[in-house]
């Protein structure tokens, strides 16, 4: 099943399908080691809804909400 | 290589880099700026044997991106300042992500080094690392530190001396982006060196893989048409070959050439994963737990700072106090000595301005230190992010606001925990709005004069909320006028929980302490001694009234003589003619000369406006609770008047501390006068609103 990243609940985890958004944005985005093919699991939502915790490759990555919009996530 | 050589730190946010500068270049750094833009640019030197090595401390990136200024600072530096020896520090408990960086910079053919910077950490969670294979397969020399314990520094230091000295060379690895890439690679490597000229600053290979990667920055920098059509439509033909943009087929092959070279040399056992700051923060960044327990920590920074601190601001206080009478005692008691009022008002007056706000400085950056060197910083930065970002500023710049309420100088000096120039600038620029405790004594000597008991609480609350809802309006002005166009990422990583090093914590306080009294203590020492002689300077001869004559001498006790003739000297000073000369300019306000002469030595220090009004007013030594004042003060002004005097205390000329730690924070003069001019700019024009609309309406008049 397909769906955005953040529409993962904490604990939830999938395998990272598509980087979406501007070109920096998906830069950067591939620069903090967030690429197609990657395992991602989303740790928790910071207590006022914004920003999103996610474990990749071995560490713990802060991301505001617009800035993942645009990735999509492959769940099981 | 010459036996001079100069060395360039590069490495990821949070990789330790500035404990590894700062173990090895000691105490000898020199903080400028990058040509052209206000991005501190640290360089430290130190001497191994016979070369003389020049490092320079860069910004942190995570990639040769380049987005905010200061990255593009950063990358400049590496392009363009050809540093003889690059090293990039890695975190070695992140390994894979640390790696993406040296796979960029290998391209930049500038021998580099590795220093596995937390192997300590990394250790201590059972990470196996193989340095001699990582090192084969990278081509360049691995050299194992604790950045702050200072391990690994001297074999980091003598490896560098042998690649300068030509003893060793690495060779330096680089990706290998497939062969359908590397053709197009090499056909722009062809064409690239065939144009040499401007060019030749640049290394082929990394200018051919950043124009097939379509970084515009460095397209910009390209003026020949046939390498940009080349890169456009080689860039087009593999993207349509891959059937994805070429950025993300080439960031995918440097990772898999980081896990290819990961998967043989690091041993990650099962346990590794870092449990225990996940069970921390299960709790410090609770739904319902982790804002009350942040809110009660940062009461506690603000406590320690400011209840604990003041005692001891005080004490210094008095000790200044204690040295000068001890040093007008050397004169007659009657001497009027322009040399004693020098030493005693001038120099230690001005001293004592500038050690008053070290007990501050400590305690803040105690706190600070301790809780970025936990980690925690990053938590409440993730915690109020949302709240800030709607006002137009980022998550860490909480704290520094926050501090802003006791005082502006350690806050803006706590800017510094923000790692983007912009988000540190704006939030540097609107800290004046945060009402310090300076000014809550001119509204503890107002309020209660001129408003009943029940207003004087929402009074004093109101001046703290036109400071916040002021801070949040010009926080989102900045941000789409003077800093249009520079990108606000929040992206950032959230690194494990540490246990701090007391080492560590000290020394980052003393840095800041030192720099502090070093910087922006020259400014405040030199602006206290030109504001004591303005407010000295001329002296009268002839007094108004004569003082002498039994008429007067009748009539005033010897102590209101000596205020009168306190009063006459300050208003003929040059202070009081500054006072007098900006009256008309002050009278849409509903301000007189002596709240003009007052306010040009508030500039000193916002408290002084009391002390001012106590001199020009002849009420003797007033402080914020003196009846005397507030009796002068009431039969001379209306409310109305009082209110604008709250108004534009609270959000006009910051005091001198202020413009000097921002000029030094900043690195620039520009952004501290413009600071200046802005705030006292708008707070003429409110007070001027006000005042104006107040006297139509006739409220308070």
């Amino acid at each position: 099943m397909t769906v955005a990243l953040v529409d993962i609940k904490p604990g939830g985890r999938g395998r990272i399908l598509e980087v979406g958004g501007g070109s920096r944005a998906r830069r950067r985005m591939f620069d903090m080691g967030v690429t197609p093919g990657v395992i991602v699991e989303v740790k928790r939502v910071a207590p006022l809804g914004d920003p999103i915790e996610v474990k990749v490759r071995g560490y713990n990555l802060l991301v505001r909400k617009s800035e993942a919009s645009g990735i999509t996530v492959e769940v099981e | 290589m010459a036996d001079k050589i100069t060395v360039a730190l590069a490495g990821n946010p949070n990789s330790g880099k500035t404990t590894v500068f700062n173990a090895m270049t000691g105490a000898r750094h020199h903080v400028g700026n990058y040509p052209g833009v206000t991005v501190e640019k640290k360089e430290g030197r130190y001497r191994h044997g016979e070369l003389e090595v020049l490092v320079t401390d860069l910004p942190g990136i995570y990639s040769m991106t380049a987005d905010s200024v200061d990255e593009i600072a950063a990358r400049n530096h590496l392009v363009d300042g050809h540093p003889d020896i690059l090293v990039d520090i890695i975190d070695c408990s992140n390994l894979e992500r640390n790696l993406y960086l040296a796979t960029q910079l290998l391209e930049l053919g500038i021998p580099l080094l590795l220093a596995f910077n937390m192997s300590d950490v990394a250790q201590g969670r059972g990470i196996d690392l193989d340095l001699d294979r990582l090192s084969e397969r990278l081509g360049t020399p691995i050299v194992r530190t604790v950045g702050h314990k200072g391990k690994g520094i001297e074999e980091l230091k003598e490896a560098i001396a042998r690649v300068a000295l030509g003893k060793s060379s690495p060779r330096g690895s680089t990706v290998d982006y497939g062969s359908p890439i590397e053709r197009e690679i090499e056909k722009l490597e062809r064409l690239i060196a065939l144009r040499n000229g401007d060019l030749s600053k640049f290394e082929q290979r990394w200018l051919a893989v950043k124009l097939l990667e379509s970084d515009e920055d460095i397209a910009a920098k390209v003026t020949d048409r046939d390498i940009i059509s080349q890169a456009e439509s080689s860039s087009a033909r593999l993207a349509e070959f891959y059937g994805d943009d070429l950025e993300v087929v080439m960031a995918d092959r440097r990772y898999a050439f980081i896990s290819g070279i990961c998967r043989e040399s690091v041993r990650v056992p099962a346990s590794a994963e870092d449990t225990s700051s996940d069970r921390i923060d299960s709790w410090l960044t609770h739904r319902w737990f982790g804002l009350p327990i942040f809110l009660l920590l940062m009461y506690m920074v603000f406590h320690l700072t400011f209840t604990l601190g003041n005692p001891l601001s005080a004490l210094i206080e008095n000790g200044f106090g204690w040295l000068g009478a001890t040093i007008t005692a050397w004169w007659p008691p009657d001497a009027v000595s322009p040399l004693q009022s020098l030493l005693v008002d001038g120099i230690i007056g001005g001293v004592g301005s500038v050690i008053v706000f070290l007990p501050n400085i400590l305690l803040l950056f105690l706190a600070i230190a301790v809780l970025e060197d936990t980690g925690y910083m990053a938590r409440a930065a993730f915690m109020m992010d949302r709240m800030m970002y709607k006002v137009g500023l980022h998550g860490k710049s909480f704290i520094p606001m926050l501090i802003g309420f006791g005082c502006n100088v350690p806050a803006i000096m706590a800017t510094r925990t923000l790692d983007r120039r912009r988000d540190r600038l704006i939030t540097m620029l609107i800290i004046p709005l945060m009402s310090c405790s300076a000014r809550l004594t001119i509204y503890a000597l107002i309020i209660p004069a001129f408003f009943p008991q029940v207003l004087q609480a929402p009074m004093l609350w109101m001046m703290y909320i036109i400071g916040i809802i002021l801070a949040i309006a010009a926080a989102n002005l900045l941000r789409v006028t003077v800093f249009k166009g520079e990108t606000s990422s929040f992206m950032m990583e959230l690194p494990p929980y540490r246990m701090p090093s007391p080492t560590g914590v000290f020394a980052h306080m003393w840095e800041r302490a030192w720099l502090y009294v070093r910087k922006a203590g020259t400014i405040i020492l030199g602006v206290t001694v030109v504001l004591w002689a303005m407010t000295s300077f001329p002296k009268k001869v002839t007094y108004d009234r004569d003082y002498e004559s039994p008429a007067v001498l009748e009539q005033l006790t010897q102590a209101e003589v000596t205020e009168a003739k306190r009063a006459e000297d300050l208003s003929y000073s040059v202070a009081g003619r500054m006072g007098r000369f900006m009256e008309p300019a002050l009278r849409p306000m509903g301000f007189d000369w002596r709240i003009g002469t007052a306010l040009v030595g508030a500039f000193a220090a916002k408290e002084v406006f009391v002390a001012q009004m106590g001199i020009v007013y002849s009420v003797g030594q007033a402080d914020e609770s003196s009846e005397a004042l507030r009796a002068q003060l009431k039969s001379n002004y209306s409310p109305l008047v009082a209110f604008c005097i709250l108004l534009f205390v609270l959000i006009g000329t910051p005091c001198m501390a202020t413009v000097a730690i921002t000029r030094r924070e900043s690195n620039s003069w520009k952004w501290a006068l413009f600071q200046f001019t802005s705030l006292t700019v708008l707070a003429y024009f409110l007070t001027v609103l006000v005042y104006q609309l107040g006297k139509l309406v006739g409220i308070g008049v």
